[in-house]
């Protein structure tokens, strides 16, 4: 008798839709009662002020107006504003706020993602000034920008941040600086006067802002490099906003080209400085400052768009299932008056792609804070012992770290032997040394962030586009409930500011191919492969041959050669790094997927208030779970066969070909796609993932009827 | 008034209305469909008497507010992580069904049970305060029922405003029919009042405020004594939904006036 997986529990139906005691269970902050309440306190601005300035056109218009102004205070008092500072400063969340700047993100976009944008563009102004900034500089500048408290005689810091320029010049890809600094006066034994000359191109937040961290280049022989300065609007010179851009998208943010000509103290410069030979050295140049910022703050603009697909779902439902409802025909209780569209097999099973993706989606962004959140003080460790040990510049530091690399890889072989037959002492010494820890969160951290950034927007917006195109036509206007034509075209600004998708792929071009990583992924594989036993339902099986397949073809590419003989995984190859880039992201976003089910599943079971619930959740996310997992093997199926065969030479057509390529009788010459060494256990490969994509049909019907079953709320929550 | 007021808010958790709330009957008696996954809200009325508790208590130095909650356990802590935002109060818990499905009698004694045991509370200075009826039942009779157990004789229900005089008399609107109002006065505590709207904005939402909240909530929550009410110790013998009706007929050209004149005919029945 042949044996099936489990294939759902009829019993363990989707009962409702899922509430914030699962997301925070899946999400990992159940424990986290300020994370917890920041999440209600920016979901009731969201569906509250933000939603109701969308509903009433402001949207509409691009000048920074009274109406959209007010949202300020709206962010102030509920929490927004403060969310990122610390408890000294005056915040109220103490350690790493990746995650609670992420929840923030994910709430306002569920509405808007220009609101999210525009709150979130506050902290990207302060955050080269939280990176890298000087103490003294950090608690000045993060003070003053928690709003105003009553009796307080000031005025609350407003930052923007500013690098990208006109063209010719720098786009976020860190490139030539049109922005200037000189020394405007230097008087001996007092300190340096400077004076920057900057233009910016698309600046969010400009038509407020009141203080500007901007990136410049040295126009004089005693500065040395670039660097990055604080600009304060009451600064002597020029402060002009320039005109609000003409943005078809996030118009709930502020946005202009402003010009800057200011006189500012050296004090100014970000992480302070140094004099050499008469020369000001700065601690920083503005390439790292903007690579430890962006590093953080892409995570949370993948999350918006996570959020708008996951808030698209319930709309539609309603939409689909009210679609014929008042009309002649139809009468209540008839399958057409319960189920309008619902009856039909595509308009279903397209919502649960939508769903699919935005779980991913949601999962990795989320993964990918938390990492950072487990990261950040592991960074800030090891910056005082490499000081402690005399590791001083970028290239000590890089030997210093690639004498810690065997440890590293050390650390994850005894994590993969079983409890009791490895080294339990060293494996704990590994544990607890932080440069082998902090190389291992890096390694993935690098991969993470632009991960999500790329994938999230860029594939994000794609399956928008089904959304709104599941709502028919109502889906391409400004009244249609969930906004989801808006957040559709938002999509685009969120797959281009902050690096547009290119520069998330090249930077996963490298960084996915270091050997940290890699080690990581092969544990991943493995991992996948137990939960296949217990939890097939997943598609873990499906997942984790499609990671072998892609980590063997990397393998392959970067030891290859084209059919002209060049290297076929090189820097500008961008045809070959780019698309594996691409196929990674899928495998990383269906893997956290699967990860946030099986949490569900286990810390589900400890809250009595999940009793009623927890089967159908369970085995409806892990039914998308598969959904998902399939779709990612497809996508890693296509780009790699492609890849794989599509560099090697196209021999002439004989008959051989034709007799390989019409089914006949081939012989080994008649199958010249073959010919190539080692293609034979791609194709084993290959075959094997796609085999096991069995199953992944019915959990796609699965999880289409139930969305014809949820119950779902009478009407939206907003605007409210 | 000396020392302040002791102002106890009775408040609970009623389904978001926004939900499909739609009777069933379960293995213990009559409930809502999902009834323990929907997401709530706290009692409208009853939100309204303690963002009023919560500014009296500003007012009057030396009051505190307490928050008296019987409803079921993990989905007061959800609960709390809005209203614990909004203003500072003590939280009292009695873990129980919070549902439509239970009795203003047993509710009213569990409260009172809950209440007697506060500590430090001053009877003479309390003034009971809860919703005039609750969205999830509407009977309106818990308040009145708790406050003559509790021995309170001052009784006041749909309240809208209540004023301290200089005297320290308690000066109180209660809604009556045609949208009047009846204007008392009493001495003082201790007095109970079932409050209507009020007439405070809801609060906005400050994580700061919850943070100080949740140091008294968690503990109020892990000592929660459980009670049984509702479906167990109560026999229904029917439960339905009053029906809604929808009758829709296309016309034209029909002047506005005949329209109007056919709806107030069918209101009218
Ligand atoms: C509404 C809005 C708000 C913004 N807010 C800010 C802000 O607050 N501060 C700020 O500094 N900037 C801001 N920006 C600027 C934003 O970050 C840049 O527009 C974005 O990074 C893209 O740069 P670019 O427009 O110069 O595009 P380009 O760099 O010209 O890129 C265009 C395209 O060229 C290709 N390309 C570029 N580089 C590569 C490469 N290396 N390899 C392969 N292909 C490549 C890609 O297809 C890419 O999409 C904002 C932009 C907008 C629209």
């Amino acid at each position: 008798m042949s044996q099936h997986a489990d294939t759902g529990n009829a019993e363990a139906n989707l009962k409702t839709l899922p509430g914030d005691d699962v997301r925070q269970i899946m999400w990992r902050f159940a424990d986290r009662f300020d994370l917890q309440m920041l999440v209600q306190s920016a979901r009731e601005v969201a569906r509250g002020p933000v939603a109701r300035l969308v509903a009433e056109g402001q949207r509409n218009t691009h000048e920074w107006t009274e109406e959209k102004n007010a949202l300020l205070a709206a962010y102030d008092q509920a929490g927004i504003t403060t969310a990122f500072m610390e408890p000294e400063q005056g915040g109220f969340i103490a350690g790493p706020k990746n995650l609670a700047l992420a929840l923030i993100a994910f709430e306002l976009a569920w509405v808007d993602g220009g609101a999210a944008t525009g709150s979130l563009a506050g902290n990207l102004g302060l955050s080269p000034i939280h990176e890298k900034g000087t103490d003294e500089q950090k608690n000045h500048y993060m003070s003053l920008a928690v709003p105003v408290q009553p009796g307080e005689e000031r005025e609350t810091l407003r930052p923007a941040f500013c690098l990208t320029e006109p063209l010719p010049y720098v786009g976020v890809d860190t490139g030539v600086l049109s922005g200037k600094v000189k020394i405007k006066e230097w008087r001996e034994g007092e300190e340096p006067v400077l004076h920057v000359e900057k233009r910016g191109r698309f600046i969010t937040n400009m038509g407020f802002a009141n203080v500007v961290t901007a990136a410049v280049d040295s126009d004089d022989p005693r500065i040395k490099g670039s660097c990055m300065v604080i600009l304060e609007e009451t600064d002597p010179g020029v402060w002009d906003r320039g005109a609000p851009t003409k943005k078809m998208v996030h118009q709930l943010s502020s946005t202009s080209d402003p010009v800057f000509s200011l006189t500012i103290p050296a004090s100014r410069i970000i992480g302070g400085y140094t004099v050499e030979d008469g020369v000001i050295v700065p601690a920083f140049n503005h390439s790292q400052i903007i690579e430890s910022v962006f590093r953080r703050t892409r995570v949370t603009v993948g999350l918006m768009s996570s959020a708008k697909l996951l808030s698209a779902v319930e709309p539609i439902i309603r939409y689909q299932r009210g679609r014929f409802r008042g009309g002649s025909s139809g009468a209540p209780g008839s399958p057409r008056f319960d189920l309008g569209l619902q009856q039909k097999e595509d308009s279903i099973q397209r919502l649960v792609d939508v769903w699919a993706t935005g779980e991913a989606s949601a999962s990795l962004g989320f993964a990918a804070a938390r990492v950072f959140d487990e990261f950040d003080p592991l960074e800030a460790q090891k910056d005082s012992i490499l000081a402690a040990a005399g590791v001083e510049g970028p290239r000590a530091a890089l030997r210093y770290f690639k004498s810690k690399q065997e440890e590293a890889m050390a650390f994850l072989r005894l994590t993969r032997q079983p409890a009791g037959e490895r080294d339990e002492a060293r494996l704990e010494d590994l544990r607890s040394d932080v440069i082998v820890q902090y190389m291992l969160g890096e390694a993935v951290a690098n991969v993470v962030c632009p991960a999500c950034k790329l994938w999230n927007t860029g594939h994000g917006v794609n399956v928008m586009r089904e959304a709104v195109s599941l709502m028919g036509g109502y889906g391409i206007t400004e009244d249609c409930p969930g906004f989801l034509g808006q957040k559709w075209m938002d999509g685009q600004l969120e797959a281009t500011y902050e690096g547009p998708e290119a520069v998330q792929r090249r930077q996963l071009s490298v960084t996915m191919t270091h050997d940290l990583f890699l080690a990581q992924f092969e544990g991943w594989i493995a991992e996948l492969r137990e939960i296949a036993k217990t939890h097939p339902q997943t598609g873990a099986c499906a997942l984790s041959n499609a990671m072998e397949l892609w980590q063997w073809v990397l393998n392959h590419l970067l030891g290859a050669k084209d059919a002209d003989g060049k290297r076929l995984y090189a820097g500008a190859r961008q045809g070959v790094t780019f698309p594996m880039a691409d196929a990674l992201c899928w495998l990383l976003a269906a893997y956290y997927q699967i990860q946030d089910v099986l949490e569900l599943e286990v810390k589900g079971a400890e809250n009595p208030a999940l009793a009623d619930g927890l089967p159908g959740f369970v085995s409806f996310f892990q039914d998308l779970c598969h959904v998902q997992s399939a779709a990612a093997a497809g996508e890693v199926g296509r780009v790699c066969t492609e890849l794989v065969f599509g560099y090697t030479a196209q021999p002439l057509w004989s008959d051989s070909c034709h007799q390989c390529c019409s089914g006949g009788q081939a012989t080994a010459e008649g199958r010249p796609c073959l010919a190539e060494d080692g293609l034979q256990d791609y194709l084993a490969l290959r075959t094997r993932m796609d085999s096991c994509l069995c199953g992944t049909r019915m959990a796609k019907d699965r999880a289409a009827a139930a969305l014809a079953q949820v119950m779902i709320p009478e009407a939206l929550d907003y605007p409210r | 008034m000396s020392g302040g007021f002791h102002i106890v808010v009775c408040g609970s958790l009623v389904p978001d209305p926004l939900q499909t709330l739609e009777p069933v009957q379960g293995p213990n008696g009559p409930g809502l469909k999902n009834e323990g996954m929907l997401p709530s809200v706290l009692d409208p009325w009853a939100g309204h008497s303690l963002f009023e508790a919560a500014n009296l208590a500003k007012q009057v130095p030396g009051s505190k507010v307490w928050l008296v909650s019987l409803g079921p356990k993990p989905k007061l802590q959800q609960l709390m992580m809005t209203v614990a935002q909004k203003v500072p109060f003590e939280l009292v818990v009695v873990d129980g069904n919070a549902g439509g499905f239970t009795e203003s009698m047993e509710v009213a004694a569990a409260l009172a049970g809950a209440i007697n045991a506060i500590q430090g509370l001053d009877p003479s200075r309390l003034l009971l305060f809860g919703g005039c009826a609750s969205a999830s039942r509407d009977a309106g009779a818990t308040m009145q029922i708790l406050g003559e157990m509790l021995g309170i004789d001052e009784m006041f229900l749909g309240v809208d405003e209540l004023k301290v005089q200089a005297d320290g008399g308690l000066h109180v609107l209660e809604r009556i029919e045609g949208g009047k109002y009846l204007a008392s006065v009493c001495a003082g505590p201790p007095a109970m009042l079932g409050w209507a709207t009020g007439n405070l904005p809801e609060p906005p939402n400050n994580p700061q405020v919850g943070m100080l909240n949740m140091r008294g909530i968690m503990p109020a929550l892990q000592r929660a004594q459980a009670v049984k009410v509702g479906a167990g110790t109560l026999q229904f013998d029917a439960v339905q939904v009053p029906t809604q009706r929808r009758e829709t007929r296309v016309v034209k050209d029909v002047p506005v006036e005949e329209i109007a004149q056919e709806i107030v005919e069918w209101l009218k029945g």
